[in-house]
């Protein structure tokens, strides 16, 4: 069995971004970038699902510029085995990634789509749920524990107000929460071996897709500052200080 | 202009978090539907009946949507979204579950987390966990957003009910089905409305200290939060986390025991009015956004608040 995991280059967790001053988006220039940590789970649970044989091949899937290719490097060294980047210097909205991601997924015919459950860069939450839409499949969310089987899954998601499992029939689409595992280090050794795995690069053009512009990005703006306040030397001073300074007692 | 909301419900009562998208409904200036989908749901009908501004309550009756999956509900929504310019959920799971499936299936963009409405066709959401605000302007006709519920007033008012018409569409979706629920139960205001949250982290070292925190926000009577540290570590369930990958929250007063205030999770607590941290690092980056400090041992200084919060 198949499974692709649909990987994104995003700006390092650590770091602390800083929106641009013509407010047309964040800076990016020479900052640290990683696999988006939701991704990391993903891959994860992809090659977990290898090791118990549930699964033959992983293989994972980028659309960026060609920076992306390390990305999916990184995905090769820690186990998938082989690589796809579809070359786009845009930067495309959900609806579009779903779009192209349902393209590579026809080609490809996996049993098990897994993916993060969001990008810490836009925090949109939305392509697994759209690809899911677009091929006709079902959905399990948020998941922070898969068991597979022959023809279905069942999937625990966290929800607001605790768990919710569900049965998924294959092919199906998974978005993985935090707690689904933890993910693995690439080895030395594998990141060289890495070097030497597929990475098949194709380019958007090339997949006749008509794809059209459904948002526009007015601008990006840094959030409001909240200055900090005062430090206060007593749990008396404090109840004091909320009870008639903020009157929020 | 006509809007829809996706009344996100447990079958018998309206998930407050109804009020607040409502808001957003009538803030763009629509008579808004409300749909209520589900299975014996009659009496979330007519709690939807009543609220302020809503203009007809569809409620659709049939065991198919007893746990809601997304697979039914986006096409029965589908079914219906003819009649709609803008349809709207609440930025909890369940919208998040199931707004996207919508807007891919109407093929349509999807905003999610909408914070603020500048005009019909122009939205604020933050990004980068709340380290950024964009403003994006939505080029199809149809527009599917998700509303982040602390951002807008609830609408508290009532109404006298207006008509309730019951639909009986059945999409039945072989490929996905209910199993099991594990739900927290909890005597508490829930987190994502609370006035009061006290929250901990991984200072409280482990779950039975954990249970200080609990104290100090029953004497509130405040709900409780936790950071990631703190739900990874299994102080308390993940429902209780509040962060980019938590729940977000905005109560008047936010108590931060033994957290550092990591990204991550300011994300999810720093629209609240008053915010209060106790840490013994002064340092502490949740420092720099409280309005109010206190630095020292936690397990000196919450009993402390406890006896003086008693003793009022």
């Amino acid at each position: 069995m198949k499974i692709l995991v649909a990987v994104k280059r995003v700006i390092d967790p650590y770091v602390k971004i800083r929106v641009k001053p013509d407010n047309s988006g964040v800076e990016t220039q020479n900052i640290k970038m990683a696999m988006n940590p939701f991704d990391e789970i993903a891959v994860e649970e992809a090659l977990r699902l290898r090791e118990k044989n549930w699964a033959t091949e992983v293989v994972v899937v980028s659309i960026g510029d060609d920076s992306s290719q390390e990305t999916l490097r990184h995905a090769l060294a820690l186990g998938a085995d082989r690589a796809i980047l579809v070359r786009s210097t845009q930067t495309l909205e959900s609806l579009n990634i779903a779009k192209i991601l349902k393209k590579i997924a026809q080609e490809e015919q996996p049993k098990l789509i897994l993916m993060g459950k969001q990008a810490i860069d836009g925090d949109n939450n939305q392509t697994p749920q759209m690809l899911a839409a677009l091929l006709g499949w079902p959905q399990a969310t948020f998941a922070s524990s898969v068991t597979a089987n022959n023809t279905d899954l069942e999937v625990t998601r966290e929800i607001d107000g605790g768990l919710e499992t569900i049965k998924v029939q294959l092919p199906a689409i998974v978005s993985t929460d935090l707690r689904l595992n933890e993910p693995r280090y690439a080895s030395l050794p594998n990141i060289m071996k890495a070097k030497r795995k597929p990475l098949e690069v194709r380019e958007l053009d090339s997949l006749a897709l008509p794809l059209k512009q459904h948002i526009e990005i007015l601008s990006v703006k840094a959030p409001a500052v909240r200055s900090g306040g005062v430090k206060v030397d007593s749990v008396a001073a404090l109840l004091d200080k909320l009870q008639h300074e903020a009157k929020v007692l | 202009m006509s809007t829809l909301v996706l009344v996100e419900h447990n079958n018998h009562t309206l998930h407050p978090s109804t009020r607040n998208v409502l808001a957003a409904a009538l803030e763009l200036g629509s008579k808004p539907t409300l749909l209520v989908a589900g299975h014996q749901c009659k009496t979330v009908a007519e709690q939807a009946a009543l609220l302020e501004g809503v203009h007809a309550v569809w409620c659709v009756d049939n065991p198919c949507y007893t746990h809601q999956l997304a697979e039914q509900l986006g096409d029965l929504v589908c079914s219906v979204a003819d009649s709609f310019n803008v349809i709207l959920a609440p930025a909890s799971t369940y919208g998040k579950n199931i707004a996207p499936r919508i807007a891919a299936l109407l093929d349509v963009a999807q905003v999610s987390d909408v914070t603020k409405i500048i005009d019909e066709n122009t939205f604020e959401h933050p990004i980068y966990a709340g380290n950024a605000i964009e403003t994006v302007r939505v080029l199809d006709a149809k527009k599917v957003m998700t509303v982040r519920p602390t951002a807008f007033n609830p609408v508290t008012g009532n109404q006298s009910p207006c008509s309730i018409e019951c639909m009986s569409q059945e999409f039945l979706s072989p490929n996905s089905q209910f199993l099991r629920h594990e739900l927290s139960q909890s005597e508490r205001p829930e987190l994502g409305s609370a006035k009061i949250v006290v929250s901990g982290g991984r200072g409280l070292q482990n779950a039975e200290k954990f249970k200080l925190v609990e104290e100090l926000a029953d004497c509130l009577g405040a709900a409780v939060g936790a950071s990631r540290a703190a739900v990874d570590a299994g102080f308390v369930p993940n429902d209780y986390q509040v962060g980019q990958t938590g729940k977000v929250v905005a109560p008047t007063l936010y108590i931060a025991i033994g957290i550092s205030g990591a990204v991550q999770h300011l994300a999810g607590m720093k629209d609240s009015k008053v915010i209060v941290a106790i840490n013994k690092d002064e340092d502490a980056p949740i420092f720099q956004i409280a309005n109010y400090g206190l630095v020292g041992d936690l397990f000196e200084l919450v009993p402390q608040l406890i006896e003086q919060l008693k003793n009022r």
